[in-house]
C-alpha cells in the first residue's frame, strides 16, 4: 500500500504538472532552446525536492521554508481561528458585558485596548468578532465557489444552451458594482449574517463559473475524456469525476485569494450598518461604532481594523504562495 | 473596425436590460406596499391608497415594470419616496462630487502605481520590487474605511493640515482621492510590472540595448509603449469602477456623491431611487469596460487588423 502511494500524483502539484508537459510539448519542441529565468529553475527544483520527499510532513517542511511568507501568514491565521474557536477561554472578558462608569478608557493593562463606548472590553470582542470574520471568509468564499464550479462545468462541457444562459448571466453579474449588488441583496433580504452569505454568494459565483468553464473546454478535448466518452460514462460522472479532479488547483488558488475579499466585503457591509447586527460583534461593525469616538479615544476603532488588515493580508500572502506551488506558470498580475 | 465597435456595442444591450430586469425583480420581490411600511400605522387607508396611487404601487407588477422600463427609455427614474423629487435630478446633483473625487482618485493611482510597477519591473526581485508590490498588497488588503479613518486621525485631526469631511474645497478631495486611489493604484502597479516584465524579454528590446541605449531610453521609449497598452484599458474600467466603489469613502468623508445617495436610499428604504443609484452606476461600468475595449483595439494595431 505505501508503495502504491508513492506512484500516485498525490499532490494538486502533480496532476498539474503532467497537464502542463502535454499542452505546452508543441510550443517547446518549435523552440527547444527556450530559456529557463531563474524562478522557472527554481520551480522545477521544488518540484523535484517535492518529488522525493516521503511523507506529507516532509513536503509541508519544503513548502514552508521556500516561501516564508506564506508559512508566516498560515500560522497567523492559525492562531486567529483558534482564538475564535475558543474564545470563551481566550477572552479575558465577557464581550457583552458593560460597565458604564469604565467607559471609553484607552488602553490599559487591565484592558489591552480598551474599552468601547458601553464600557465593554474592546480585545475580548475582538477574540468573538473573530468568529464572524473567519466564517464569513470562509462559508460564502465556498459556496460561491461551489456553485460557480458547478456551473462552469456545466457551461463548459454541455455548451450550447446551458453555455449561453449561464454565460450571460455571469457578464450581468459581474456588471454590477459588487458591493452596490451586495448592498441591493440586502436591502432585499434585510440585515443579518445568514443573508451575507447569500448576497456574497450571489455577487462572487461569476468569476469561478468563468474560469472552471475555460478549463473545461479544453480538457473536455483531451483523449483521456473522449475514452471515458466512448466507454459510455455519464455526463455528469465525467463532468464531476474526470474533470472536476482536474480543476483542483484552480480551485484551491481561487478560494484563497477570494478569502480576503469576502473578508472584506462582509466588513464593509458591517461598516455601513446593513451586515452583522447587536449584539452580534463583527470587526466592522466595531470599527463602525468606534467612529464617532475616533479623536477623543481612537484606539477603539483602529484596533479592529487591524485586526481586519491583518487577516485579510494573511490571506493573501498565502494565496499567492498557493499559487506559487500549484500553478506555475500561471501569469502572474 | 467599425462593424466591430457596433457588434460590441449590440452585445453589451442584453447585458444592460439583464441588469435592469435583476435589479427591478430584486427590489420588487419584497412582500408588501412599501408605502404602508413607510407610513405604518399613522395614516389612514384611504390616503395610503392615494399616494400608492400615486407612485403606480396600485397596478399589477409586470404593468408596473413595463412602465419603469418605458419611463427607463425616456430616461426618467422615477420619483424618490422619502425625499419626493425625482431621482434624475437628485443623481444629476450628486454626480459632480462623484466624479471629482473619481477622476482626482484616479491620478493619485496613476501617479503612485504606473512608477511603482516600472520600478519593481526594473529591479525585480530585489528588495525595492518586494517593497512596492507589498504596498500594493497592503492595499488590497486594507478596508477603505478604515483607511479612511486613520488618514482622518492623522492628517484632519492631528496635522489640521487638511478638512476632516464634507466636499466644500478642493482640499476635502485630497483625502478620499489618496483613500480610494491607493488600492486601484495597487492593481495599477501590478499590471504595469507584469507586463513590463513581459515586454523586456522581447527581441526588440534585446536590440535596443545592443545599441547601446541607455536604461532609461530603453525601458520608456521601447518598452513601456507597449507595456502600457492593457494598462490604458485597464484604466478605463479603473474609472468606471471608482465612480460606483466610492460608496464607502463618500460615507466617511460625508461627500454628497452617488454613493451617499445609494446608503442613504437603503438607510430610509427609497426603492426608486436605490434603484436608480444602481442603474445609474451599472450603466456607466458596462459604458467603462465598452470603452475600455473599443480603445484597447483602437491602439493596438495587431488587434485592430485581426
Amino acid at each position: 500500500m505505501s508503495d502504491l502511494k508513492h506512484f500516485r500524483p498525490d499532490t494538486a502539484f502533480g496532476g498539474k504538472n503532467e497537464k502542463r508537459d502535454l499542452t505546452s510539448s508543441a510550443k517547446k519542441a518549435q523552440d527547444p532552446d527556450a530559456k529557463l529565468s531563474a524562478k522557472d529553475k527554481k520551480r522545477i527544483q521544488l518540484a523535484a525536492d517535492l518529488g522525493e520527499a516521503e511523507t506529507g510532513w516532509d513536503k509541508f517542511k519544503i513548502l514552508c521554508s521556500e516561501n516564508k511568507l506564506a508559512a508566516a501568514s498560515a500560522v497567523i491565521i492559525l492562531v486567529i481561528a483558534l482564538m475564535a474557536i475558543f474564545a470563551p477561554v481566550v477572552a479575558p472578558y465577557d464581550p457583552t458585558k458593560q460597565d458604564l462608569l469604565h467607559r471609553l478608557e484607552g488602553m490599559s493593562a487591565a484592558h489591552i485596548f480598551g474599552t468601547d463606548q458601553l464600557g465593554r472590553d474592546v480585545f475580548s470582542r475582538m477574540i468573538y468578532g473573530a468568529r464572524v470574520s473567519l466564517v464569513i471568509g470562509l462559508l460564502p468564499t465556498f459556496l460561491s465557489l461551489a456553485l460557480g464550479t458547478v456551473l462552469g462545468l456545466i457551461s463548459g462541457y454541455l455548451g450550447k444552451a446551458a453555455d449561453f444562459v449561464i454565460m450571460r448571466l455571469a457578464d450581468i453579474t459581474m456588471a454590477f458594482p459588487s458591493l452596490l449588488l451586495a448592498m441591493v441583496v440586502m436591502y432585499t433580504l434585510g440585515a443579518g449574517i445568514v443573508n451575507i452569505f447569500l448576497a456574497l454568494t450571489f455577487v462572487s459565483w461569476a468569476g469561478t463559473a468563468r474560469v472552471i468553464r475555460s478549463q473545461t473546454l479544453s480538457l473536455r478535448e483531451m483523449e483521456y475524456i473522449e475514452a471515458a466518452r466512448s466507454m459510455g460514462v455519464s455526463k455528469w460522472r465525467i463532468m464531476f469525476q474526470h474533470i472536476l479532479p482536474n480543476c483542483l488547483p484552480n480551485l484551491i488558488v481561487l478560494f484563497t485569494l477570494n478569502i480576503p475579499g469576502s473578508i472584506l466585503s462582509e466588513s464593509s457591509l458591517s461598516f455601513l450598518g446593513i451586515g452583522a447586527q447587536p449584539p452580534m460583534t463583527s470587526w466592522g461593525l466595531m470599527v463602525s461604532d468606534g467612529k464617532q469616538y475616533l479623536f477623543t479615544d481612537p484606539v477603539v476603532a483602529i484596533a479592529p481594523g487591524v485586526a481586519i488588515l491583518i487577516l485579510a493580508l494573511a490571506f493573501n500572502f498565502l494565496g499567492d504562495g498557493v499559487r506559487d506551488v500549484l500553478d506555475p506558470y500561471l501569469n502572474k498580475q | 473596425m467599425a462593424k466591430k465597435i457596433i457588434n460590441r456595442v449590440l452585445v453589451s444591450i442584453p447585458v444592460l436590460i439583464g441588469v435592469i430586469f435583476i435589479i427591478y425583480v430584486m427590489l420588487n420581490i419584497i412582500p408588501g406596499n412599501p408605502i404602508e411600511v413607510m407610513m405604518a400605522e399613522h395614516a389612514r387607508q384611504d390616503v395610503i391608497d392615494r399616494i400608492s396611487a400615486y407612485y403606480g404601487l396600485d397596478k399589477p407588477v409586470w404593468e408596473q415594470f413595463l412602465i419603469y422600463m418605458k419611463n427607463l427609455l425616456h430616461g426618467d427614474l422615477g420619483v424618490s419616496y422619502k425625499l419626493n423629487r425625482s431621482v434624475n435630478s437628485l443623481i444629476a446633483d450628486a454626480f459632480p462630487y462623484t466624479l471629482k473625487l473619481a477622476i482626482a482618485a484616479a491620478i493619485v493611482s496613476w501617479l503612485i502605481g504606473i512608477p511603482a510597477g516600472i520600478l519593481s519591473a526594473i529591479h525585480e526581485n530585489t528588495i525595492v520590487d518586494r517593497l512596492f508590490m507589498g504596498f500594493s498588497l497592503l492595499g488590497v488588503s486594507m478596508p477603505v474605511f478604515w483607511a479612511a479613518l486613520i488618514f482622518q486621525y492623522i492628517f484632519a485631526y492631528r496635522l489640521a493640515w487638511v478638512p476632516v469631511s464634507g466636499a466644500d474645497t478642493w482640499q476635502s478631495y485630497i483625502l478620499p482621492a489618496i483613500v480610494l486611489g491607493w488600492s486601484s493604484a495597487g492593481t495599477i502597479a501590478r499590471l504595469t510590472r507584469s507586463n513590463l516584465l513581459e515586454v523586456l524579454e522581447e527581441d526588440y528590446i534585446r536590440t535596443a540595448w545592443a545599441k547601446g541605449l541607455s536604461q532609461a531610453g530603453v525601458i520608456l521609449h521601447h518598452a513601456f509603449k507597449n507595456a502600457l497598452l492593457p494598462v490604458i484599458t485597464m484604466m478605463a474600467i479603473q474609472v468606471a469602477s471608482l465612480l460606483s466603489g466610492a460608496v464607502i469613502t463618500e460615507t466617511v468623508f460625508a461627500i454628497p456623491g452617488i454613493g451617499r445617495l445609494a446608503v442613504d436610499a437603503i438607510t430610509n428604504r427609497d426603492m426608486p431611487l436605490l434603484q436608480g443609484t444602481v442603474i445609474f452606476t451599472t450603466i456607466l461600468i458596462i459604458a467603462g469596460n465598452l470603452i475600455a475595449d473599443i480603445l484597447y483595439s483602437v491602439i493596438d494595431p495587431r488587434i485592430r487588423e485581426k
